[in-house]
């Protein structure tokens, strides 16, 4: 006999609403729970080191940011035993240097960039690559002393004919008679400027390996049509490279600057100390906040110890700006992303 | 049986036995498009030559300028002049750019590499000094004045130094680094998400402020003293995300394909990340501790703030100050006294040579396993 069931009416029967599909979910296997289990927990611990870390550090400044107020951004001395203390001196002159680093660096870094991937003879190629890996991996130490013995007693010369032609320019006024015939070299030494070339070299290399890993994966199917179409080499670039590679251009130059931001040694070696808001950059002295805390946690007290903490905390959250920014840019073409399609 | 990538990064390409997996690399390479007429090369050594002259004789002779730097600058300048001349003769506009453009980006990748060249051949030469003699790799300097002969004492108490705390670090961060990164790629979730994001933030905090954290913590606050292991701990800490990171992202090229076809035979996702991810990633993940070890080796800002500079060989981390190398470097350099400073340079070489072993090391690994980067 066929009966011919409306299957709206069964559904609502009472007989046939337990015949639901049973949910066929074992749960994980043992062996994947504590897989799971461990791996989380050794997340979180790296979490929770991460999170004391700057919890510490922000935990550890209160005292002085409560003592000093907005001061401590305004002040520009660092003279704890006349009981004033500010970071914008040392700030302003981190952002110096980080600046000048990256007005050097980042031409050279593009050039070097575009050249590895573009021109380099392909041969070539694998080993230039290595190089520069390499070249990231140099101590800023090392940049340092290239810095203050080598490049130094050059690159005053370079100051005095700045300071000559340019003087009249803040950037570029010395305070000495720059024409003089024996000619002040000691007002020109340990600058802003030359720690920012000694730092333009750590960023090169760096900048130059984030530029390079984003215009290779410019698509070649791409380029090859640029080339079938008649255009040059610099068509290519213009045309396909450099609109593909313009996040990696931009988060090369943000991470250049986060690094240029906090580095310590290579700065520490060449600058003379000065706690000034100092715009002259050429002129000797200038002051970091790494370079001051490097400089003055031998002898710093508790309160002061607090006191370096907080320019600490300020330098943080500069470069984890720069650096979040950075992350928008390049992490859009994070290498692999594509193996997971 | 044949497993086609697509090659977007690194296809584990290790040859497999007969009759097993073959990996076929179907990644598009650019043809290479090299032709260079006599015209081109002409074009470039008589602009280069004409410049030469030219500037040698305006520069040097008419004008009685002096100084390198003016005369590169000006060479080159005069350079362009005579190229784009010399090309809009026989070339379009398009062509005259392509050519400018073209020398300089070369220039300029010319310079950075000299510039970062001369950055490590200084430091060997300066180095070189010390470096020749075998009792700076035996001795220490205990007992020996600053102003001592070169022939006298030694950074062995440094390379120790060196040695063991990067050896401690590693030991804490290695796991630490490794999991997370195990953690944040094969079980993922937001917590993984929420990680990440911090550990990347980790990586853009200053080293200098590592230090600090252990030295308030451990030197102030709870009263250690300067010793070695206060110093291993702030490379631990400094090191420990960048090898999460670095591991996170070998970890993520490990194509998808591989771990779904270990889940579809049925195995657990613990033994897929053991016996799939892992070992496909295992070179990966060797050149990117080494590296990760290459660049704190060279870290001196956490040493300088929690570890003391002795002068003598201590091989007990727990017990006295242990100097390290960029320590060494540090404070040689600065002292102001020829002799130790010349010590100061044989120890950044060492330093320098250690980084590079260890990089080579990278690559040897990285090329095992058929991968350019």
């Amino acid at each position: 006999m066929a009966v011919s069931v409306d299957p709206a009416s069964v559904a609502s029967t009472d007989l046939h609403a337990l015949d639901e599909p049973r949910v066929i979910d074992p749960g994980l296997a043992r062996a994947d729970r504590v897989f799971r289990q461990v791996a989380r927990s050794i997340g979180l611990s790296m979490l929770v080191l991460i999170l004391a870390i700057g919890a510490f550090i922000g935990y550890q400044a209160i005292p002085t940011l409560r003592a000093y107020g907005l001061d401590f951004f305004t002040e520009s001395a660092w003279q704890p035993e006349l009981n004033r203390i500010g970071v914008s001196g040392a700030l302003v002159g981190t952002i110096e240097i980080a600046l000048i680093a990256l007005f050097f660096g980042i031409p050279f870094a593009w050039a070097s960039a575009l050249f590895i991937s573009e021109y380099a003879p392909p041969k070539l190629k694998s080993a230039v690559v290595s190089l520069v890996d390499l070249m990231a991996a140099i101590p800023g130490l090392v940049f340092g002393l290239w810095g203050f013995f080598l490049l130094q007693p050059h690159a005053i010369d370079l100051s005095r004919w700045l300071s000559q032609h340019l003087g009249w320019f803040p950037l570029f006024k010395v305070n000495t008679d720059a024409d003089a015939a024996m000619w002040a070299q000691s007002r020109y030494t340990s600058s802003a400027f030359i720690a920012g070339i000694a730092v333009s070299m750590m960023v090169i290399p760096y900048a130059c390996s984030v530029m390079r890993g984003v215009f290779a994966q410019a698509p070649i199917g791409e380029r090859e049509a640029a080339l079938a179409l008649g255009a040059t080499r610099w068509g290519v670039i213009r045309a396909v490279v450099l609109p593909f590679g313009r996040r990696g251009v931009i988060g090369g130059t943000m991470l250049a600057l986060g690094r240029a931001l906090g580095e310590t040694v290579a700065v520490l070696l060449i600058i003379s100390p000065t706690f000034e808001i100092k715009f002259n950059v050429i002129e000797v002295g200038t002051m970091t906040i790494s370079a001051l805390i490097a400089g003055r946690f031998g002898e710093a007290s508790a309160g002061q110890l607090s006191a370096l903490l907080a320019a600490g905390f300020v330098l943080f959250v500069l470069t984890l700006g720069v650096n979040a920014v950075a992350a928008v840019f390049v992490n859009r073409s994070r290498s692999g992303s594509i193996t997971e399609a | 049986m044949t497993i086609v990538t697509n090659g977007a990064e690194s296809p584990p390409t290790e040859r497999a036995p007969e009759g097993a997996i073959r990996v076929v690399d179907l990644r598009d390479v650019q043809r290479v498009i090299r032709t260079r007429a006599f015209d081109d090369v002409a074009a470039n050594a008589g602009a280069a030559l004409a410049s030469l002259a030219v500037v040698w004789l305006v520069y040097d002779e008419l004008l009685g300028l002096d100084g390198l730097l003016g005369f590169l600058v000006c060479w080159f300048s005069a350079y362009l002049v005579f190229y784009v001349a010399v090309s809009r003769r026989s070339h379009p506009g398009v062509v005259v750019t392509d050519r400018v453009v073209s020398a300089v980006i070369h220039l300029a990748a010319i310079v950075a590499g000299l510039a970062l060249a001369s950055a490590i051949v200084f430091v060997f030469v300066k180095g070189w000094p010390a470096l020749h003699h075998l009792n700076f790799y035996t001795q220490d300097m205990s007992g020996v004045r600053p102003t001592s002969p070169l022939t006298e004492g030694g950074i062995l108490h440094a390379i120790v130094g060196t040695l063991v705390q990067v050896a401690i670090a590693t030991v804490i961060a290695l796991p630490l680094g490794v999991g997370t990164a195990v953690f944040m790629t094969e079980v993922g979730g937001r917590l993984a998400n929420f990680v990440r994001t911090t550990v990347e933030a980790m990586t853009a905090m200053p080293d200098v402020l590592a230090g600090l954290f252990v030295y308030t913590l451990l030197i102030v606050g709870l009263g250690w003293e300067k010793n070695g292991l206060a110093a291993s701990l702030a490379i631990a800490v400094t090191m420990a995300p960048v090898i999460a990171r670095s591991a996170e992202v070998v970890l993520r090229i490990v194509p998808g394909g591989l771990r779904e076809a270990g889940l579809a035979l049925g195995s657990s996702g613990w033994s897929t990340v053991r016996y799939v991810v892992l070992p496909t990633a295992r070179m990966g993940l060797a050149s990117s501790l080494i590296l990760g070890i290459a660049r704190i080796t060279g870290e001196i800002a956490p040493l300088l703030i929690v570890s003391g500079a002795s002068t003598y060989l201590n091989l007990d981390p727990t017990n006295e100050p242990m100097n390290s190398l960029p320590l060494f470097v540090f404070t040689a350099v600065r002292s102001g006294e020829p002799l130790y400073i010349a010590r100061g340079y044989g120890a950044a070489a060492l330093l320098l040579l250690l980084v590079l072993v260890l990089f080579v090391l990278t690559r040897l690994l990285a090329h095992r396993r058929g991968v350019s980067r």
